[in-house]
């Protein structure tokens, strides 16, 4: 809808440069340019160009990271693993923070609201609490120390958390899961097997479900942890064992365990079975292939 | 011809006033990095919008593949990585993008707050660039739990147990934001639609609030 003119002719309003300034006969002053001395410069596109510019080297640097630096993932979420919890490394910080002795425990009160909701609720409300009119920061000595005192105290924090981070996983000797599943990813692709980490949903079948080592298995309380199905609970699970281990190497866990799984020979004696039994029991596992 | 069809269109909805008023606005010469080096400190709020937008345009390409449910979220996301063209790079842009979006509000936060720039008049701006921040936290904190990894899942956990430690509040935050008594199928859907949908559009419309009052007050002036 055009702007009625003063005269009422229905004319629409023609702007100049600013919006609020009205095309006229002879100069005009516009408002904002005056209000700073020196060499403005319109938004656009004078300026947004120039800032481009900017935008573009850090375009670049984005590029390059991402090129050199693949996103990371680890192996997928399992409740059952081992694996030290970081959170993402702006929240280093907080979460060291919330390790201190007095903002952990009997003191998680303080530590969760009092510290870090007065020095977050003084941030948002900055304006209202440094009202002075001076605005350099060496004239504003509280305000500017504050600031430099808790950005100091973030730098220590998080150079803490991420050395006893480090420490951790050197002494418990674990690799991060992402360097872990490209290495995996690696080997594999070597082999020419698939690469992928996901959990398969697939069903494999069991083979020779009626062979007598299935009672075996079952007398030989493997069930426990490997399930009736084979399918795993406690234990990974068996079905398709066969693809990635041979007679000897079953038999070879069994005796002598395997990560978590203590030795079962014993065990498996204890129950009944004889060393001819579980030679049967280790080459049935042997034949638990995904195809056939 | 466009002028003709702008024309037409400006005649019935007078659209000049808007885009002249966002073009033409002064952009004084103490926060010009071309005049003055050291003025590239007022770069960093634009660098932030600038990444920003990278991100929501990454993110909805994400979205193309990306599954939240605890079967296929992980296996969505390493397909995404492996097997589709340029996944590793959109996945990584976003990704790198999350940590760099931190580093220039944070740096462009603190411009603002050695140069005194959320004096009077301002301090609303300030306050409503802080709730900005906010909202990026939640949306790097909801962001790390969707490729449903260990590092992931784990670290959401001490997350929430951290909220379930806040008193009175704390077991209902969690429980809101878990969507159970455990983390898992309901915690990833929550997290996947607060990350999605809530939390940008808080941000967008904290985000229009903020350039609207930086139009409306102008810059701040030089020290």
């Amino acid at each position: 809808m055009a702007h009625k003119g003063k005269d009422g002719s229905g004319e629409k309003v023609v702007y100049v440069g600013d919006s609020r300034v009205r095309k006229g006969s002879g100069f005009i002053t516009p408002p904002d340019y005056t209000a700073y001395p020196g060499k403005s410069e319109a938004f656009i596109p004078n300026f947004l160009l120039k800032e481009w510019m900017v935008g573009v080297v850090v375009l670049v640097g984005i590029l390059v990271l991402t090129i050199s630096e693949p996103a990371p993932l680890g192996f997928p979420a399992d409740a059952r693993a081992t694996v030290i919890p970081i959170p993402d490394w702006y929240f280093l910080f907080l979460y060291q923070y919330l390790k201190l002795p007095y903002a952990s425990g009997d003191y998680i009160v303080l530590g969760t609201l009092g510290v870090t909701g007065v020095a977050f609720g003084a941030l948002l409300l900055a304006p209202f609490l440094d009202t002075g009119r001076e605005r350099r920061f060496y004239k504003r000595p509280i305000a500017s120390s504050l600031m430099l005192l808790s950005l100091a105290a973030i730098v220590y924090l998080t150079n803490t958390a991420w050395t006893e981070y480090k420490h951790e996983m050197a002494e418990t000797g674990q690799i991060p899961e992402d360097v872990q599943r490209e290495e995996k990813a690696a080997e594999n692709r070597a082999k020419g097997l698939p690469t992928t980490s996901a959990v398969q949903t697939e069903d494999i079948a069991i083979v020779d479900k009626d062979d007598p080592a299935m009672a075996l298995f079952k007398q030989a309380t493997c069930v426990t942890c490997h399930a009736v199905d084979l399918k795993g609970g406690g234990g990974p699970s068996l079905r398709g064992v066969g693809d990635t281990h041979d007679q000897a190497a079953i038999l070879a866990i069994i005796k002598e365990g395997q990560g978590q799984m203590p030795p079962m020979y014993e065990t498996a004696l204890g129950a009944g079975l004889t060393d001819q039994d579980i030679d049967s029991l280790a080459a049935w596992l042997a034949k638990q292939k995904s195809e056939q | 011809m466009f002028k003709n069809i702008y024309n037409w269109i400006d005649e019935r909805l007078d659209i000049t006033p808007i885009w002249r008023d966002v073009a033409d606005h002064e952009v004084p010469e103490h926060v010009n990095p071309a005049h003055h080096f050291s003025a590239f400190v007022y770069c960093f709020g634009g660098l932030t919008f600038f990444i920003t937008v990278i991100q929501i345009l990454s993110g909805m390409f994400l979205t193309m593949y990306y599954v939240p449910d605890i079967i296929n979220a992980y296996a969505s996301v390493e397909y995404l990585q492996t097997k589709v063209a340029f996944g590793q790079i959109v996945r990584g842009m976003h990704h790198w993008g999350a940590s760099l979006v931190i580093v220039m509000m944070f740096l462009h936060t603190m411009r603002v707050f050695f140069t005194g720039s959320y004096k009077a008049p301002r301090e609303m701006n300030w306050v409503v660039g802080m709730l900005i921040f906010f909202v990026m936290l939640g949306l790097g904190l909801t962001g790390y739990l969707l490729p449903w990894d260990n590092k992931a899942y784990f670290a959401t956990k001490v997350t929430l147990e951290i909220a379930n430690s806040v008193p009175v509040m704390g077991p209902v935050l969690k429980e809101l934001m878990q969507g159970g008594t455990i983390v898992g199928a309901e915690t990833l859907t929550r997290f996947f639609a607060l990350h999605v949908f809530f939390l940008p559009a808080v941000m967008l419309i904290l985000l229009v609030g903020h350039f609207i009052m930086i139009r409306r007050q102008g810059i701040s002036g030089p020290l």
